[in-house]
């Protein structure tokens, strides 16, 4: 409805977006014409006021991903990419601000989208660009009083060894060595030559309370006696059992209602995106399986699309085929089906149904961990896809051989198995699950009403998957811009109004059962494709495939939400092996900007269930 | 589940095969030992991946209660044993070690996934702990990326094995029942990088020495050490493999059945059965010198 | 009625409390019992109940993809002429495939000569590093390296016990083909002989061709079977001198119903492909 009344600039194609922003903005937009890049490059001066027209005028509301690029020695400037979508759907307007390395300076774009709040501290932390105008400029992967800002190009870790893998040192030469051995200290550590030992003191954590505007005096509080209830700091994580691994929050506290609460995290950041810069291309995907843990196959589709889509522009490129694709989705949509399992079991261990419900939906992922790791060799790091095509067809049989005395041998047919999995099995447990929580009072009342977002709001807060489609906003990747052969297939969106907590469990519980929908399409296309290549170019892939320059952002709709990946290809002749830029737009790390922003007003208690409604998962939130 | 009194009897003394499931001789610390190691308490403390399989684990299909493990306790001051499982990051060991210091004695860690033991595949990273070894002792490594359910399984059954070894008498097998309470493992401090106070010296030291080059400690190699990697790097011929000592720690990683961690521990109590029986002489021939003495 | 969400909840967590019973009693007393085959039915998708697996007592047999830590191929002792020589050539592309460059590999040279030969001087691999990716083994162009079953590693110290040498690492090639039969039988299609690519180029070089190769490589689809039914003993060291019960061969071999299994598959997919075509066309 929304968009019948909308302005016509609202329907412009991109190419006609980009063309009106250039005539209305003549000197500060310009095309970025450099080779396989896309979008506009917006004079930073104006960057607030342009970004407003983009959002307001031109319709593109949600902000997807904000990133920086460190081009030193491709141009020495520093550049600060943005993907923006239209909520109805579509594909992106990329906008891009510059900057000098040295004094980097961009105004901040929080006014406008308050989805780029973490992302642009992840900016300053990782790239050293200062972005005036934001509320919070400080760390939020390192902690505050780390030297340095270590994804920029000319920093260099600890361990270095090489600019680019694979390291010359593994071979024809390679006498083995632990990296700590070569360190003075023995450990991962390097200090700056002017280190004042004298004065040496751990202030990261007040440095933490600082930035929070949290004046408080803890003392004082401490001080007090009697019952009257008092402003009071609480720190929860990161060591706490309802925080989904090492997440910690800081609460401010008047009685039992949260004040404010800020997300406090990089306890889990291990340095995805610069050992990613160091990784060929194909090193990759491994790693994107450590991301998001629970759903590893997700993960590796949205990288591979990532190159892929780079891939086309080259001169040899075949698209994976159809029962690749098939296969893709098949895997995709059971890594979801255990994602939203396990998400929705944990929120419940989060209000207080503690482990039996866990316990049930623990079962079934089993049972699709065996398939994993009998088609892609592990249960949970899949590896499994490849460019252009996959690790391996579906064997024959589910069968291991017994090679110690004890082993009890399981021998099932692939297709039967899959067959009774998905007729059977998971939708039993589905209807198992709404039978024990659909209905269930405690569960609707702990649940109802509480950590409200509103659709604008999580719009503005670019929230996604199933944090978005519980406020109201029927945007999902799957069907707003369809990949792989998602467009062919016959599923809804699932979307409820409320955008409680309850209303991020009933879409949850939709896609589930959306999924077993996608899954029963799956299995004839495979019948129908049995025996085809599952390689675009008919054979395994290349270890080392060079990829032509340009950028591309690749994104699915994983179970946590958006997953996308922004790839840079540049340096070297004729193509790269390693990408120049290798960021992850994480949804578990943007979900949690609009945290602060539902718990206030609600009792602690809630506060664990609202972070459990969110469905987190740290591996992708530090990365 | 059964009780195996079997386990419990001390080889030393044999018991009548009628009577082996009603009588067991033992000594006093294997009988500790035997409460204690089927009362681990783990601590709920998930770092990374392997957190989600140490979930597994516990969940109802693998169901590590079976082994005692049995609750997990979100305190650490009511757990025994720290699961490490997951990249520690520097950021994170902080918190971590302080967690250890908080834990009663005797407590245990394991070390789960490569990541925990020796920093993983993120070992490169900036942020990132070359294995929790560094800064905390570890009792047993798991590894794997991430271990399996079994494989971790394995690794507890493991830990019992390497408890079984220790004793109450013997203060270097269990330190902490030494006199006092233990030392606290000093907490580490984020600094421009991250820092061990145990270190602090050699820092300061480095630091001196560093004062007129540029370039940041640490990253320079030390002439002294490479010829150390060097020497202690694995033999790297083939010549040096065939004609080298034999290592013993080489063999038994070669042997099918050496390698199980538990003929370590076995080796332990051995040599520990040994010195007790020298005790017992040296006792016996100390009684008999002073009965004629008298 | 207020109430009834929660106690048909409720009912539901007592079905399950029931079922768990029930079928502990369909099994009678011999639910875990050795000699029965319950075990692949409560690991299978018709289960109820408790679903336990009591390692280690009883264990998952891991499927043939299933990847651990890598080991290297080296020729079974018992071959007529490479007994115990690497598979792998030190060609180097594990190490630069590896993500996270946890392979070390010292090329051998012959001392006489200097120059490369193929066969690795010095192999590690650090296991604390080793993210289990596979890649190793999917990209050696030798089939040399694949990556082992055997996950009970733990160990009290890993200064000594971590990084694997050449020797830990090396398993004879009848270990990976008792491990995982399927997919050794497809590398041996792929590479057209149960020898190692070089055996087999020298055996065709050296004129005796192409009659032995194809010999030898009937002859060793021949004992595949046995080394499938030694699987029962732990190694392959063991496997080589165990000589195959009978009653388990007859139990344990798949070969020859696969082999006609997938000659029929075989010619379905081509009949498919055919109709396919017809259809484009």
């Amino acid at each position: 409805m929304e968009n019948l009344a909308a302005p016509a600039t609202k329907r412009l194609s991109i190419d006609d977006a980009i063309e009106h922003l250039k005539s209305s903005h003549p000197h500060a937009v310009k095309s970025d014409d450099r080779e396989g890049y896309e979008g506009v490059i917006v004079d930073s001066d104006r960057l607030v006021e342009i970004a407003r027209v983009i959002r307001d005028k031109l319709g593109f509301d949600y902000l997807s991903s904000a990133t920086a690029v460190d081009y030193l020695g491709e141009g020495d400037h520093m550049e600060m990419v943005y993907h923006a979508y239209r909520s109805s759907g579509g594909g992106a307007l990329v906008f891009k601000a510059q900057t000098d390395r040295e004094a980097a300076q961009i105004p901040s774009l929080v006014s406008v989208w308050r989805g780029a709040d973490f992302q642009e501290r992840e900016a300053w932390d990782l790239y050293g660009i200062r972005f005036p105008g934001h509320p919070n400029l400080t760390r939020i992967l390192m902690w505050e009083g780390f030297e340095g800002h270590p994804m920029r190009k000319d920093w260099r870790e600890a361990y270095y060894e090489e600019e680019q893998k694979p390291f010359d040192s593994r071979w024809p030469g390679g006498h083995v060595h632990r990296a700590e051995e070569k360190n003075v200290f023995g450990k991962n550590v390097s200090y700056p030559p002017d280190i004042d030992l004298n004065r040496l003191m751990d202030t990261s954590d007040t440095a933490v309370y600082q930035s929070l505007g949290l004046g408080v005096d803890i003392e004082r509080v401490m001080d007090k006696d009697g019952f009257e209830t008092n402003e009071l700091v609480v720190n929860m994580g990161p060591h706490h059992p309802s925080t989904h691994g090492v997440f910690r929050m800081v609460l401010t506290v008047d009685g039992e209602t949260v004040t404010s609460l800020e997300p406090v995290m990089g306890y889990l950041h291990r340095n995805h995106e610069k050992i990613g810069e160091r990784n060929t291309y194909l090193h990759n995907i491994p790693f994107t399986d450590r991301l998001d843990y629970i759903s590893s196959m997700g993960n590796n589709h949205g990288y591979v699309l990532a190159v892929e889509q780079l891939m086309s522009l080259g001169r040899r490129y075949n698209p994976p085929t159809y029962r690749c694709e098939a296969l893709r989705v098949m895997m995709v949509e059971l890594s979801r089906i255990v994602n939203h399992l396990w998400a929705i079991g944990f929120w419940l261990n989060d209000i207080g149904a503690f482990f039996t419900p866990v316990l049930y939906f623990i079962q079934e992922r089993e049972r699709i961990l065996d398939f994993f790791e009998a088609v892609a060799g592990s249960r949970m790091m899949c590896n499994y896809m490849r460019f252009g095509g996959l690790f391996g067809d579906l064997p024959e049989r589910i069968k291991s051989v017994s090679n110690l005395t004890n082993d009890r041998v399981r021998d099932y047919n692939t297709m039967q198995f899959l067959t009774e999995m998905i007729n059977e099995r998971i939708p039993r447990t589905i209807d198992e699950l709404e039978l024990l929580l659909t209905q269930n009072e405690i569960v609707i009342e702990r649940s109802m009403g509480v950590g409200v977002l509103g659709a604008e709001d999580a719009i503005n807060f670019s929230a996604a998957g199933p944090l978005l489609r519980g406020s109201g906003v029927a945007y999902d990747i799957r069907r707003a811009d369809p990949y792989s052969i998602y467009g062919e297939l016959d599923f809804d969106v699932a979307v409820e109004q409320e955008g409680d907590m309850y209303a991020r469990y009933r879409v949850r519980v939709t896609e589930l059962r959306e999924s077993v929908r996608i899954l029963k399409q799956i299995l004839p296309r495979l019948e129908a494709t049995a025996g085809e290549s599952i390689w675009a170019d008919g054979k395994p892939g290349a270890y080392q495939p060079r990829v032509p320059h340009g950028e591309s952002y690749g994104r699915v709709e994983n179970g946590k939400g958006e997953l996308g990946y922004y790839i840079v290809s540049a340096g070297g002749r004729g193509g790269s092996a390693n990408p120049w830029r290798y960021h992850v737009r994480a949804p578990s790390f943007i979900n949690l900007t609009p945290l602060g922003h539902m718990s206030k007003g609600h009792k602690v208690a809630d506060i664990v269930g609202i972070l459990g409604s969110i469905d987190i998962v740290l591996g992708e939130t530090d990365r | 589940m059964d009780l195996n009194l079997q386990e419990l009897n001390a080889t030393e003394f044999p018991v009548p095969v009628e009577l082996e499931d009603n009588i067991a001789i033992t000594s006093l610390s294997q009988l500790y030992n035997w409460g204690r190691r089927n009362s681990m308490w783990p601590m709920l403390f998930g770092l990374a991946c392997c957190a989600i399989e140490m979930i597994a684990t516990a969940s109802s299909r693998f169901d590590f209660s079976r082994f005692g493990f049995e609750v997990m306790r979100a305190t650490p001051r009511q757990a025994d044993l720290m699961i490490v499982s997951g990249t520690v990051t520097k950021k994170m060991v902080v918190p971590i070690v302080r967690l250890y210091n908080q834990m009663p004695e005797p407590k245990y860690v394991l070390a789960m996934g490569a990541c925990a033991s020796g920093g993983g595949p993120f070992k490169e990273g900036y942020n990132v702990v070359s294995g929790m070894d560094k800064y905390l002792p570890v009792d047993v490594y798991v590894p794997g990326c991430p271990p399996t359910p079994q494989a971790l399984l394995y690794g507890m059954i493991a830990l019992q094995r390497k408890i079984d070894g220790q004793s109450i008498a013997n203060g270097d097998d269990v330190p902490w029942y030494g006199e006092g309470p233990a030392e606290p493992t000093p907490v580490p401090v984020l600094g421009p990088d991250i820092i061990d106070p145990r270190q602090m010296d050699m820092i300061r030291r480095q630091a001196e020495a560093a004062a007129s080059e540029a370039g940041l400690l640490g990253q320079r190699e030390l002439p002294a050490f490479t010829q150390l990697v060097a020497a202690t790097a694995v033999a790297t011929t083939a010549e040096t493999t065939e004609a080298g000592p034999v290592d013993e720690d080489a063999l038994s990683v070669v042997l099918p059945t050496g390698g199980t961690p538990w003929a370590e521990a076995e080796d332990i109590r051995e040599k520990r059965r040994l010195r007790a029986l020298a005790r017992k002489a040296l006792r016996a021939t100390r009684r008999a010198a002073q009965t004629e003495g008298e | 009625m207020y109430g009834t969400g929660l106690a048909k909840g409720l009912r539901l967590t007592l079905r399950h409390f029931v079922e768990s019973y029930i079928d502990d009693l369909r099994y009678g007393f011999r639910k875990y019992h050795h000699s029965t085959d319950n075990f692949g039915i409560r690991q299978g998708t018709q289960t109820k109940g408790v679903i336990t697996v009591q390692y280690p007592d009883e264990k998952i047999a891991v499927p043939e993809r299933f990847r651990f830590i890598p080991i290297l191929i080296i020729e079974d002792d018992d071959h007529p002429t490479r007994a115990g020589k690497d598979w792998c050539t030190s060609c180097g592309i594990c190490a630069k495939v590896c993500p996270p460059q946890c392979i070390w590999i010292v090329r051998g040279n012959d001392p006489n000569t200097g120059r490369p030969v193929p066969e690795p001087e010095g192999f590690f691999i650090d296991i604390d590093i080793c993210m289990n990716c596979g890649y190793c083994a999917e990209y050696c162009p030798f089939d040399a390296i694949k990556m082992d079953h055997d996950y009970e590693l733990a160990s009290y110290d890993r200064t000594s016990h971590h990084i694997h040498d050449k020797e830990r690492l090396s398993k004879p090639n009848s270990y990976w083909r008792a491990i995982a039969p399927t997919r050794a039988y497809d590398e041996m299609l792929v590479r057209g002989t149960w020898e190692h690519k070089d055996a087999a180029k020298e055996a065709r070089r050296g004129g005796a061709s192409a009659t032995r190769s194809s010999a030898l490589s009937s002859a060793a689809r021949e004992t595949a079977p046995a080394a499938t039914a030694a699987t029962a003993a732990a190694t392959a060291a063991e496997a080589e001198t165990a000589p195959a019960p009978a009653a388990e061969v007859e139990g344990a071999t798949p070969w020859s119903e696969d082999d006609a299994k997938r000659e029929e598959r075989r010619r379905r997919a081509l009949e498919r492909k055919a109709k396919r075509a017809a259809r484009g066309g």
